[in-house]
């Protein structure tokens, strides 16, 4: 009788569903392998409601804390200007720039504190980014659009960047120079493909992206496609078909044996 | 039942023992009496689970696949529309279980349904601002699918989306009508740029531009992804919100007429939807279900639907006389492979002659077609290919826009239905005069795919709030086919 019932609760857990994030996908985000705590609570979670429920809740503030660190900082664009508004955001997101014309960066400390400097050029606009471990993804660009004269963008480990944010980098057409896209888990050959609008692109680095199932052809083709531009992060030999081991080893046999004759 | 659990019972067996000899096959008959017994304990286990509640066994021999007598909106069609406008409709119930939604559709492999035989394309660049705004808001849906679509415990939606926009050649002759697009669809919001000859001489050197005057490429929000994949995921979706599913024939419907009296005179047969009559596959069987509204979104099926009301089939200058002007057109679309052909850049191109190619994956594969003319369209029986039509029509024009196409290999070939609508191929979407419980969702004319979120939510919100919320349809209503007013779109490729 508690088998039977068990069992149309579980049937039931799997039917029904409240509109949130997928659980498996945030918990198993932070690492390949889950702890046994969250194998734990994931099975729990089939069996029980309530265990589920609050899943669901930490996915959904987890999705909110994202949708908070990308809104649009109307207010500032309003009052201070576009350039005073992307320094800002720039800054809360714990990034970095700096601007045309001056050679120091500005940069929040360990702790995420600033200094309010910037707001002494607003005229300036913003030419080197680095927003490396942020959580910015294509709405939070909508804060950058305007700095046309943006020439390097580094996104080293952004888990928010994916193929959508990179088709809306097209407003830095005329201008981007330098793109760091390393570490990024959800590019893949769709979204690279959309940088095709980055025509002044000289220095494109796509290492570690791990959806990418042919890194050496990518490369090639992201060559031919921007002519100017270096790629690294590739090799031309990874996801190509390696020869067998065998052929390794007779090549092996037959340096020895030369090794051997020159001896003699 | 109970008796039946006791059916074959070692003590029979029991009873034989003795007749055999008892010097050499005393063992053998040990052992089958214990392998034996394995076999029953397992059947009469399978039989008491069978009885014990929570089995779906039942005295009464029920066909499986059955639709509920009864649904409150009954939505003929299963692909990308009809899933995406039960989705919405559940999405937008206020309360839990408020409606109950069944979705009927012919084929469960999909064999000939256009939503997985269709590229996958989906672009801003249209004339119209309608479509404009239903392609874009399409898009941001994709954009944000995991929001929408994502199930408990279930893998993330992924699209496989290419971002590599739309490139749309324009001759001498049409030049300032893609001036006049650009400013419409900049102004609704789509992020397209116009290309002169010799930027894009300078942009993809593998495309001839002889007789090119413009260019308009899509930059953001444009470009071909997997249909099946929105497909599946719509429906895991909603299916998991609660919407039924059924596969069967919509054969028929039973209604109640009224008469009404229009102000010319001209008496009415005004037919109320009061039971759908689906029919199961392989068999004469049909479920009469009770329903309050019905949705049209049958695809390339929609005009034979709508001729079971009626619709069409009276006398000439009323409005019966007036049939949905849906009907399915065939469309082909070849597999070629050129070694040498354009790079990771390639947009979806789309040539003022009327051809159309893509990049299918890295290996040098790309997917081409183009529409035939009116007068030559092909046979719409069967979905069998015409590799003729390649050879005299696409080839030589394919070649001419993009030399390297001039050693390729073609590795496959298919064909789709177009739901196409004959008067101005733009979607029609809204209720009928003469029959007040049927809307229609249905004559994309090849670009239902790329809309179909955004229809699904003007469907719902038809249904459910009585107009539209988001995005204004109203220039999709029936009127304009009762009124012979097309509104024409001029990019339909």
């Amino acid at each position: 009788m508690a088998a039977s019932l068990l069992s149309q609760a579980i049937k039931r857990c799997s039917a029904h569903t409240c509109a949130a994030a997928a659980v498996r996908r945030a918990l198993s985000s932070s690492a390949a392998t889950p702890s046994v705590f969250t194998r734990f609570l994931l099975k729990l979670s089939q069996y029980f409601y309530d265990v589920e429920n609050v899943l669901n809740w930490n996915d959904w503030l987890r999705s909110q804390s994202v949708i908070r660190k990308n809104r649009l900082f109307g207010y500032a664009q309003k009052n201070f200007g576009n350039n005073v508004a992307a320094a800002y955001y720039i800054l809360t997101l714990r990034g970095s720039f700096r601007f045309a014309g001056q050679s120091e960066w500005f940069r929040t400390d360990s702790r995420g504190k600033f200094s309010y400097d910037f707001m002494s050029t607003p005229d300036t606009q913003i030419v080197e980014v680095d927003l490396s471990g942020t959580l910015i993804n294509h709405n939070g660009l909508e804060n950058l659009v305007k700095q046309t004269k943006l020439q390097s963008l580094s996104l080293r480990g952004c888990p928010e960047v994916d193929d959508w944010f990179l088709a809306c980098l097209h407003v830095f057409g005329e201008s981007l120079v330098e793109l760091d896209l390393s570490h990024c888990s959800r590019i893949t050959v769709g979204g690279l493909a959309a940088l095709q609008n980055l025509r002044k692109l000289q220095r494109l680095d796509v290492s570690g992206l791990p959806r990418l199932q042919n890194p050496g052809l990518v490369r090639i083709l992201l060559e031919e496609m921007l002519p100017h531009c270096q790629v690294t992060g590739a090799e031309y030999e990874q996801g190509l078909i390696q020869p067998d081991s065998q052929e390794q080893t007779e090549n092996h046999h037959e340096a020895s044996t030369h090794t051997g004759l020159r001896h003699l | 039942m109970w008796r039946k659990l006791f059916t074959s019972v070692p003590a029979f067996r029991a009873l034989k023992a003795p007749c055999r000899s008892f010097t050499s096959s005393s063992r053998g008959a040990e052992k089958d009496f214990f392998k034996d017994l394995d076999a029953q304990v397992r059947a009469f286990r399978d039989k008491a689970v069978a009885a014990m509640p929570g089995s779906d066994w039942s005295p009464i021999e029920m066909t499986p696949g059955l639709p509920p007598e009864r649904a409150d909106v009954v939505i003929v069609g299963g692909g990308v529309v009809g899933w995406s406008i039960a989705y919405w409709l559940k999405r937008k119930e206020r309360v839990r279980d408020g409606l109950r939604v069944l979705v009927v559709e012919k084929d469960p492999t999909y064999s000939q349904a256009s939503t997985v035989l269709s590229c996958g394309g989906i672009r801003q660049q249209f004339s119209l601002k309608e479509n404009i705004l239903l392609s874009l808001f399409s898009a941001h849906f994709m954009k944000n699918i995991n929001n929408h679509l994502s199930v408990v415990n279930e893998d993330p939606v992924d699209l496989q989306f290419n971002h590599s926009g739309y490139l749309f050649l324009a001759s001498e002759k049409s030049a300032h009508i893609m001036e006049e697009n650009y400013r419409t669809q900049r102004y609704a919001g789509a992020k397209v740029t116009l290309l002169s000859p010799s930027q894009l001489k300078e942009r993809y050197p593998w495309m001839n531009t002889d007789g090119v005057a413009l260019a308009s490429l899509g930059l953001e929000n444009e470009g071909w992804f997997d249909p099946w994949s929105l497909l599946t995921a719509l429906r895991r979706k909603a299916v998991s919100m609660g919407v039924h599913q059924c596969f069967g024939e919509v054969t028929g419907f039973k209604c109640a007429a009224n008469l009404a009296e229009t102000t010319d005179g001209e008496l009415l047969n005004i037919q109320r939807i009061k039971y759908v009559n689906v029919r199961m596959p392989n068999s004469l069987e049909y479920q009469p279900v009770e329903c309050a509204i019905v949705v049209n979104a049958a695809g390339a099926n929609s005009g034979k639907i709508a001729s079971m009301l009626g619709i069409g089939l009276g006398p000439k200058e009323s409005v019966s006389g007036v049939p949905l002007p849906v009907e399915p057109r065939k469309r082909f679309v070849y597999v070629v492979h050129c070694p040498d052909g354009p790079g990771l850049d390639t947009p979806f191109l789309i040539d003022y002659s009327g051809v159309y190619c893509r990049r299918e994956g890295l290996g040098g594969n790309y997917i081409t077609g183009m529409s035939p003319e009116e007068t030559e369209e092909p046979d719409i029986s069967n979905l069998d290919v015409d590799h003729d039509f390649f050879q005299e029509k696409v080839w030589h024009r394919l070649a001419h826009r993009v030399p390297a196409f001039e050693q390729l290999k073609v590795s496959n070939a298919w064909a789709g239905f177009y739901d196409y609508n004959t008067l101005d191929q733009n979607g029609i979407i809204g209720l009928h005069p003469l029959v007040p419980n049927m809307y229609f969702a249905t004559g994309f004319s090849g670009h239902g795919l790329q809309q179909s979120p955004a229809v699904g939510l003007a469907v719902a919100e038809l249904i459910l709030e009585g107009g539209y919320k988001t995005i204004d349809l109203s220039a999709f209503d029936l009127k304009r086919i009762l009124l012979h007013e097309p509104i024409l779109e001029s990019n339909i490729v």
